[in-house]
């Protein structure tokens, strides 16, 4: 809980901090993680950065006095190619499992608002991820281009296309990335394969968030599984 | 102390265990098919991952390397998540930087170093929880790890926290306990030598209780070792039979 932006007082705020371990690859080491942390971190913002794509109305508590503030923090632990999309990913899974809990403000004597926390920890909102945004990376390699790049492919590519997606094919963010330049051209139809790949992306998601929501504490993925 | 009761007239703990009882222990190796070695470990709530690569040349300046053994470069970092209260940085802060020399200094001592003149090996520890005894957690999933890399060790290294409430010595100390004020010992051990590689103490203990807190130390460091090896068995045996 904190106090809302200047600029937007009426509406909750989302910060994200994405850390690129030593443990992902031994080039992470030091400061060495912290350009690719960055760039993640800028692109999300990016993404996230208009109202639609979290309901931030919701997050409001008193308008200009307090609001709730996400903090969204990605840790890299394996790099493996494709980092913006699967961290996006992971991103609207941890959102689709945030709990805001529900609070009552009521104003005292002075006119001073005061929140009251409800006693039952179940007591909470789910946050509403049908319009969260996700990544489509697309590689330029050649006069081709893939999707879902792994290291190698990273490796020998020269233009890069980021395209943040909803759920409904609408794009929130857009941006180029790399040394070569892209064809208007060419640009327009790795949009179109984005959008088709984006849906997929959302679909598969949500599907797999629905199974895993299904799914009693036994046999839920995990590190130890 | 104040407030919470350590030790109830039962011989309970706040976390219902024995004033000599381990938490529940879970190790993975190999986590990580990249790294030359990995190892997550749980220790009750407390989570670490550790990742080794190495040997390997020298990174960076090439003056850093010695003639006679490989250098141990170790980094510990904390995930912002890791504890109730959201962390600013994950590492480079001195807590950190501090933890990531001990951790060096444990591992100089284990790692048959001489073997390998002019190279490198990496060490890095990242907590994904804390609940107390960050150190000894991340010095067994290191040594987990060192094992997965197949790097040749003295032996095991095996750590514990002791903290001491009442006259009695507390085995592997949860946050709460940590968290009270009270002395905590963190001990690593070589268990099969029983030298000792690590030792700190936090807040004062008196002179005539040390040995006490020592033994219990010794013995818990055994037990997790009995622990550490009988998963690094099964792992092997498991991945032979697959063969």
């Amino acid at each position: 809980m904190g106090a809302p932006k200047l600029d937007s007082p009426s509406e909750g705020c989302v910060e994200f901090f994405v850390n690129c371990s030593a443990n992902a690859s031994l080039k992470f080491e030091g400061r060495g993680g912290d350009e690719l942390a960055t760039m993640i971190t800028n692109a999300l913002h990016r993404a996230f950065n208009n109202s639609s794509c979290v309901p931030r109305q919701n997050m409001c508590i008193v308008p200009g006095q307090h609001c709730w503030i996400l903090y969204v923090d990605v840790l890299i632990l394996e790099y493996g190619g494709n980092m913006l999309d699967t961290a996006s990913l992971a991103v609207k899974a941890a959102l689709h499992d945030t709990r805001i809990p529900k609070v009552e403000v009521s104003k005292n004597e002075e006119g001073i608002s005061e929140i009251e926390l409800s006693d039952n920890p179940f007591d909470c909102t789910q946050l509403d991820t049908t319009n969260v945004p996700c990544f489509v990376t697309l590689n330029k390699i050649g006069k081709q281009f893939v999707v879902d790049a792994t290291p190698e492919e990273e490796a020998c590519c020269l233009a890069k296309l980021l395209l943040a997606l909803r759920s409904d094919g609408t794009l929130t963010a857009f941006l180029k990335e790399g040394t070569s330049s892209l064809d208007p051209e060419s640009i327009f139809e790795m949009v179109q394969v984005g959008q088709r790949v984006g849906k997929e992306m959302h679909f598969a998601l949500d599907d797999s968030l629905t199974k895993q929501e299904n799914l009693t504490c036994k046999d839920k993925i995990g590190f130890l599984g | 102390m104040a407030g919470v009761e350590l030790l109830s007239d039962q011989g309970y703990r706040v976390d219902g265990r024995r004033a000599s009882e381990l938490r529940r222990v879970q190790c993975r190796l190999g986590v990580l098919g990249q790294a030359d070695g990995s190892a997550l470990l749980q220790l009750g709530n407390t989570r670490a991952l550790a990742v080794v690569s190495g040997p390997h040349e020298i990174r960076g300046s090439k003056s850093k390397a010695l003639h006679d053994r490989a250098v141990v470069n170790c980094q510990y970092s904390m995930a912002t998540f890791s504890t109730a209260e959201r962390k600013r940085r994950p590492h480079g802060d001195r807590k950190s930087i501090e933890m990531s020399l001990h951790l060096r200094q444990t591992f100089e001592t284990a790692i048959l170093t001489q073997l390998f003149p002019r190279s490198q090996i990496d060490i890095f520890v990242q907590i994904l929880k804390s609940d107390g005894g960050n150190y000894c957690v991340c010095v067994n999933a290191a040594t987990m790890a060192l094992v997965d890399a197949g790097i040749p060790l003295q032996d095991y290294v095996c750590a514990c926290s002791v903290g001491f409430v009442d006259e009695t010595p507390l085995v592997d100390v949860c946050y709460a306990e940590e968290a009270a004020g009270g002395p905590v010992m963190a001990v690593a051990l070589l268990p099969r030598s029983e030298q000792v590689a690590f030792l700190s103490l936090d807040s004062r203990l008196h002179e005539d209780h040390l040995s006490g807190v020592m033994k219990a130390a010794t013995v818990a460091c055994r037990d997790l070792h009995a622990v550490l090896s009988r998963i690094v068995k099964e792992t092997l045996q498991e991945a032979t039979a697959g063969e």
